[in-house]
């Protein structure tokens, strides 16, 4: 029998295999506080169910349309701006040949992605400084009025945005230079012979070249539409942007871990997963009829 | 046959707007970098006024040395080293082995490790009931903390595995086996010495994750002594904890003073920031070859 012949493997994805049980599965099921009021000593099983209380309170609370507005209008916001940018990068890449400015230029664009999220959010705060930031002299040198940047909560989305473009744009091109990689170089030759230009070969070969993988990467991406990466905006909080920049996430750690309101924390996230997975399914259903892309 | 087709006027057009394209994402890029290099070298003075804008003026170490006298930042780097050293060897344990055995298509239920991994990628238990699990597990204020939540990545798993059954030929192992080899005596001798590309892309994915997170920090410890860098980061870049804070009104000498100190202050920010980010750089460049390979591997769907 392969399973007895094989012992040893089973011994190798015994790690993986308990670390995903305890840190990943057992969470799960300690969600079920959501619909409890969670007494630490009785633990997950032990406390008394609740129903959807927790939700209900949620719902009805003044802050919930602000949190489900801010959360998806940044993640929006930045699926919008941040995923053409990687894109429009790769195919220009693609265009030069191999050499040492194709590399210089690589080796910097895919450098911020390595850069703490905590790194990120000082070199925001101190660029942005409103008295010694270097982007305030800069607007102020071509004559315009900067603006409260950090404390303006019309701003917020926006430097949020920004900064990670600046960030992850030149590492998000690796994966669609893999995709033009496989293009395969029979194609330019026809066309080139067939008198078509670089920008021809470029919209009707290399960008259908790439498509699958921008299907999936915005399947995945409508999978985290509220889930979006709240370390930097914890980081970038204050209580004069909070307006613009309180989001699920955020809500969840400051109600859960600050304010210690476990169960109605976990029911909060939750219903963030709820919809995280509902959209995912819903996204991936679409493109399954529409093409021949999906994730499953 | 080596001629090349001659540019048209349209292709030069294209490719100088391209060329044009990448040197602006080069500068947009870099620009910051090297401005804030040289913002840690210069007068204070300089760089608050905005007459220092790219190249160092008014050459100081001062932030540099106050980074140095500084025992939070020795501490926290000493406790960053760790935490990565040790994060990274238990992620490399845990996600080598479990790669390899999923690579097997003679690991009989495979397909249902695959899926019960798999689902962690869209679906988790959230911030609180994983926080009162290590907490109940007894972690808190622990290294186990930082390293054990976060050990594992599906993703990296999956990465390795498509690289274990595309680089490794499958006839290696069938001889080794013929040859009486057990599977971990093939593993450890064979595949592993043959896998160093992943090794050193997982290490590096693994590492950088570990040096450079704040927030299993920020919620699991609680003893200043066990701060990582980026919690002392933290402090000074974004708490502000070693800036003047004025307050009320105070007499000409006191308001320069802490004008001088707020400058110095923001000096030592630039300063923190470059040697907090320094390893990350310099090792970089000798793993990029490796992580781009890693990652094109990866992408492509196994």
């Amino acid at each position: 029998m392969a399973i007895v012949r094989n012992w040893e493997l089973y011994l190798f994805i015994a790690p993986a295999f308990l670390y995903f049980l305890i840190f990943c599965y057992f969470p799960m099921y300690g969600i079920q506080i959501a619909f409890k009021n969670f007494n630490p000593s009785e633990g997950f099983a032990g406390s008394p169910w609740v129903g959807f209380d927790h939700f209900t309170r949620f719902f009805h609370s003044y802050y919930f349309w602000d949190l489900i507005w801010n959360t998806l209008s940044i993640s929006l916001y930045e699926l919008a701006v941040g995923f053409p940018v990687p894109i429009i990068l790769a195919l220009a890449f693609n265009e030069v040949r191999t050499g040492f400015f194709k590399k210089m230029v690589q080796t910097v664009t895919y450098a911020p992605h390595f850069i703490s999220v905590v790194v990120m959010a000082g070199m925001i705060i101190t660029f942005l400084s409103p008295t010694t930031g270097i982007i305030t002299h800069m607007l102020e040198w071509i004559g315009l009025n900067p603006p409260d940047f950090l404390t303006d909560p019309r701003w917020f989305k926006t430097m949020y945005v920004l900064s990670g473009v600046w960030q992850g744009a030149g590492w998000g091109t690796i994966i669609y230079l893999a995709a033009l990689s496989g293009v395969d170089p029979g194609l330019h030759e026809a066309a080139i012979i067939d008198g078509a230009s670089r920008f021809q070969r470029m919209r009707h070969i290399n960008i259908p070249a790439i498509v699958p993988t921008m299907t999936i990467l915005l399947i995945l991406n409508m999978g985290s539409l509220l889930g979006v990466g709240f370390e930097k905006i914890l980081l970038l909080q204050n209580p004069l942007n909070m307006e613009a920049s309180n989001v699920i996430s955020t809500f969840v750690y400051q109600s859960g871990l600050v304010d210690a309101q476990y169960s109605f924390s976990t029911a909060v996230g939750l219903f963030n997963s709820v919809i995280n997975a509902t959209l995912l399914v819903v996204v991936n259903q679409i493109v399954r009829r529409t093409s021949e892309n999906s994730l499953w | 046959m080596t001629t090349r087709i001659q540019e048209t006027r349209g292709d030069r057009i294209f490719l100088f707007a391209n060329y044009l394209y990448l040197t602006l994402a080069f500068l947009i890029v870099a620009y910051p970098v090297v401005y804030m290099l040289s913002a840690s070298i210069s007068n204070p003075h300089y760089v608050g006024s905005g007459e220092m804008w790219l190249w160092p003026k008014g050459i100081t170490f001062e932030g540099y040395q106050r980074v140095f006298e500084n025992s939070k930042i020795w501490s926290g780097y000493a406790n960053t080293i760790l935490y990565t050293l040790v994060g990274t060897a238990i992620s490399l344990a845990v996600t080598l082995p479990a790669a390899y055995a999923l690579s097997r298509r003679d690991l009989v239920g495979r397909n249902l490790f695959m899926g019960m991994f798999m689902v962690t990628m869209f679906f988790g238990g959230g911030l609180v009931p994983t926080y009162l699990l290590v907490k109940d597990l007894g972690m808190i204020n622990t290294i186990w903390a930082l390293v054990l939540p976060g050990a594992a990545s599906i993703y990296n798993i999956i990465v390795t595995r498509t690289f274990f059954m595309s680089a490794i030929p499958r006839e290696l192992e069938e001889a080794a086996q013929m040859d009486g080899a057990s599977t971990t005596r093939l593993f450890l001798t064979i595949i592993l010495p043959l896998s160093l590309p992943i090794i050193a892309v997982m290490a590096l994915f693994y590492g950088v994750g570990q040096w450079n997170s704040y927030f299993s920090a920020l919620i699991y410890l609680n003893d200043e002594a066990k701060y990582p860098l980026q919690i002392i980061l933290r402090q000074i870049l974004v708490l502000q904890e070693m800036s003047a804070q004025t307050g009320g009104t105070v007499d000409a000498s006191t308001a320069s003073a802490l004008n001088n100190k707020a400058e110095v202050a923001a000096l030592v920010k630039y300063s923190v920031i470059i040697v907090s980010t320094l390893p990350v750089i310099v090792v970089y460049p000798f793993l990029q070859r490796y992580f781009v390979q890693g990652v094109l591997i990866g992408s492509v769907k196994g």
